[in-house]
């Protein structure tokens, strides 16, 4: 059973570090499908958090088509995240050299370059009205 | 609810009981040595010999430590205002209990009337118990000298209960508006004494007493007698209750030779030569005054002690019913 | 949505002390709402009127739809935790216990006593000689054993030692998570807000300065920096809440539910600690209007 771990200091809401969790569980083999999720009050009696939140994750986890609840006996993976691709990231890496030569050319140092990355990352992958 | 009084309530019952207990043993124990002497001592037949004054003033002197045992239902219902009643709304207050037990399944007016049910019954118990005992244990010292109407009325009977209903609502009611245990405990005591003195003072006129105008006149031997006037009532005796006994003069006025302005020393009925012959207009004039004194006398008979009982009794019952619809009144009103 | 509690224009007065005023609410059921301000904002006013311990002194309350203390049907419906979590000294655990099965009809036994079992607490031992949390965890499964539909608590955790106040938390959150109780929680300390709350009422000096779901808050509150600026310069649908200035910088918090456009302007969205912290230390009063998701006009 996977167990979930909460870091308030990232900045990162509650909810979604859960779903990343579960995405990075699937991705290492550690959740499969047939398996089952603990139940919100399993979660909330260990990181003393709202239910809701976990509740709020497992319905975005359900609506990515990767759990789903069977009533009266908990929530079950069903699907499968594609592993990453070695190759894929390969070429990521490739091109995101690249593109830190140019930037350092520019100027811009590893400070200005982490500000940019977490502005990237956040605006791509997080919800919200900015 | 009334389980859980019953939970707070117990270690202050096992005091009571105990207490009790003790006190029963004491009496049990000297009672029937009592009873004994009384029988022994002749007193049932000492009007024919004229010594009863003797016989009854040997018997109370017998034991003084507990003869005074009729001060206990003095203190007792005082007690119980002071360390059942005063405590107990201060203790919930002064603890924060009341956040507790005021939020659970039971409203305040069924918190309230449950605790007043169940501490009140007990306490009436309590006293009524006492009663009983104490006035078992000295009916052989009243027999002998019976003054419970005149002196110990409030150690005898019934009254005490009535006493002890009263100082336990008095110390909830107190403890209700003063919320402070020890302020409330002092409080309670200082109202308790003032209301107990008061009725006191009114006791006497419960009923009107029994008015006695009764001449003194000289015998031929000269000792001063009392003359009972036409259509008297009957002298007090002993058992009744001797409110007032006062010599009055022919004008109402009490006895006051010197208004007389005669230089002899004068008795009534009785008189001394004087040596100068201007006092010889003073013998009729002492004659005269003699002559109009009486003796007034208020008392209550002792065939009244049972009915003054209840009527004290009774009043102190409904001063504890009215403080208690105080306290379901006031709590009503939302605390913080 | 129903309203576990609403009050329209509720005040609480002692004599000339002001404990609460202006107070227009409507909490939502089914959340964990957070009650923060400092001390004697009047947060255990508001409480203690929602439970029948305090009358109002103007305005009116409802809790879950009837009067609060009225009769022992309204008084099952909600458990409460005073502050310092008060209980009988002289009294066991045990004997608590049974006093919550006297005094209660919808007592779970099965509930309290496998509570008990699980703090490790010897049933037997007297209240008065249990450490603080002990009593905190006491004080909870006397209230939640009665299966109220919403549970009140004021400050149970402000005077325990930081496991113990995670260990509270704990039993509270798997409470709600089992039973689906609706918590007001009131809380001097805002660490532990973002997690465990979901609706926010924020008060200070008497008055409500803000209240809301967590969620729209978050939204809705943004920090921005940029070259120095007149606030009064900025759109009309942009409040400032808090705002600081160097020479050449200016930094300010606003709530707005419009984009912000303006480029000269870095936005930062707000943690739930820093919105809150904000508030407490600008507070304002605002005009009693009632909205359904922030309960605040500047």
């Amino acid at each position: 059973m996977i167990e979930f771990q909460l870091d308030t200091a990232s900045g990162v809401a509650t909810y979604l570090q859960l779903v990343q969790q579960v995405h990075q569980a699937l991705q290492l083999g550690i959740l499969e499908p047939g398996d089952r999720l603990p139940t919100a009050a399993q979660v909330v009696a260990k990181l003393a958090i709202n239910p809701n939140t976990v509740l709020k994750a497992y319905r975005d986890l359900e609506r990515e088509g990767l759990v789903r609840p069977r009533p009266g006996q908990g929530t079950f993976v069903v699907g499968t995240l594609p592993r990453s691709d070695p190759a894929a990231q390969q070429r990521f890496l490739a091109s995101m050299t690249a593109w830190l030569s140019k930037a350092r050319a520019a100027g811009l140092g590893p400070d200005d370059i982490e500000a940019i990355y977490r502005t990237a990352v956040r605006d791509e992958f997080t919800e919200g009205v900015a | 609810m009334i389980r859980f009084t019953w939970m707070q309530f117990r270690v202050q019952a096992l005091v009571a009981l105990s207490g009790l207990a003790i006190i029963a043993i004491v009496l049990g124990l000297t009672g029937p040595n009592l009873v004994h002497l009384y029988d022994t001592s002749g007193i049932t037949t000492c009007g024919a010999r004229g010594d009863c004054s003797a016989i009854a003033n040997g018997l109370l002197s017998h034991d003084r430590l507990l003869q005074d045992l009729g001060t206990v239902l003095l203190v007792v219902p005082a007690l119980i205002g002071l360390f059942w009643g005063a405590p107990l709304v201060t203790r919930e207050f002064e603890t924060g209990t009341f956040r507790l037990v005021w939020t659970q399944g039971i409203t305040r007016t069924h918190w309230m009337a449950i605790k007043l049910t169940i501490v009140g019954l007990a306490s009436v118990a309590v006293a009524g118990l006492l009663s009983l005992m104490v006035t078992w244990w000295s009916s052989p010292l009243d027999r002998a000298n019976p003054n419970q109407f005149s002196e110990l009325f409030a150690e005898r009977g019934i009254v005490a209960i009535g006493y002890a209903a009263f100082a336990f609502a008095l110390g909830v009611t107190v403890g209700l508006l003063i919320r402070r245990t020890i302020p409330a405990m002092a409080t309670t005591l200082v109202a308790y004494v003032i209301v107990r003195l008061g009725v006191t003072k009114l006791r006497p006129h419960f009923q009107v007493p029994i008015t006695l105008h009764e001449k003194l006149a000289t015998t031929a031997q000269g000792v001063v007698e009392n003359v009972p006037g036409p259509g008297a009532a009957t002298p007090p005796h002993l058992g009744d209750w001797v409110l007032s006994s006062n010599v009055l003069d022919a004008s109402g006025q009490p006895f006051n030779p010197t208004k007389l302005n005669c230089s002899v020393l004068v008795t009534p009925g009785g008189t001394t030569p004087s040596p100068s012959s201007a006092a010889s207009a003073c013998l009729p004039r002492i004659r005269e005054y003699s002559a109009g004194l009486r003796q007034v006398i208020t008392y209550q008979p002792s065939n009244r002690y049972w009915t003054f009982q209840g009527y004290e009794t009774a009043i102190f019952i409904g001063l504890a019913l009215v403080l208690a619809g105080f306290c379901f009144w006031w709590i009503r009103r939302r605390l913080a | 949505m129903t309203a576990v509690i609403e009050t329209n224009g509720l005040g609480k007065q002692y004599g000339r002390k002001r404990a609460l005023q202006d107070c227009t609410l409507s909490i939502p059921d089914g959340k964990v709402v957070g009650l923060v301000g400092p001390n004697g904002a009047g947060k255990t006013t508001l409480l203690q009127l929602a439970v029948g311990l305090l009358a109002p002194t103007t305005g009116s309350i409802t809790v879950l739809g009837g009067h609060p203390g009225d009769g022992p049907a309204q008084l099952a419906r909600v458990g409460f935790v005073a502050q310092d979590t008060p209980t009988y000294a002289g009294l066991t655990v045990t004997q608590h216990l049974r006093m919550g099965a006297y005094l209660n009809k919808n007592w779970d036994r099965d509930l309290a006593e496998s509570r008990i079992h699980q703090l490790d607490v010897d049933p037997r031992q007297k209240a008065g000689s249990l450490s603080g949390g002990q009593r905190a965890q006491l004080a909870l499964t006397l209230a939640v054993a009665r299966r109220p539909e919403l549970l009140i608590l004021d400050e149970p955790v402000a005077s325990l030692d930081p496991l113990a106040r995670r260990e509270f938390l704990q039993s509270l959150m798997e409470i709600v998570a089992k039973d689906a109780v609706s918590v007001i929680l009131s809380s001097h300390l805002i660490a532990d807000l973002e997690r465990v709350c979901d609706y926010l009422v924020i008060l200070v000096g008497s008055h409500v300065q803000l209240s809301g779901e967590v969620s729209d808050l978050l939204a809705s509150h943004w920090r921005l920096s940029g070259p120095r600026r007149d606030p009064a310069s900025l759109p009309s649908n942009q409040h400032v809440i808090e705002e600081s200035h160097t020479d050449k910088q200016s930094t300010l918090l606003i709530r707005t539910d419009q984009p912000i456009g303006d480029p000269a302007w870095s936005v930062k969205p707000v943690t739930l600690d820093d919105l809150v912290l904000a508030y407490l230390s600008n507070p304002h009063r605002p005009a009693p209007v009632r909205q359904p998701h922030l309960g605040v006009v500047r």
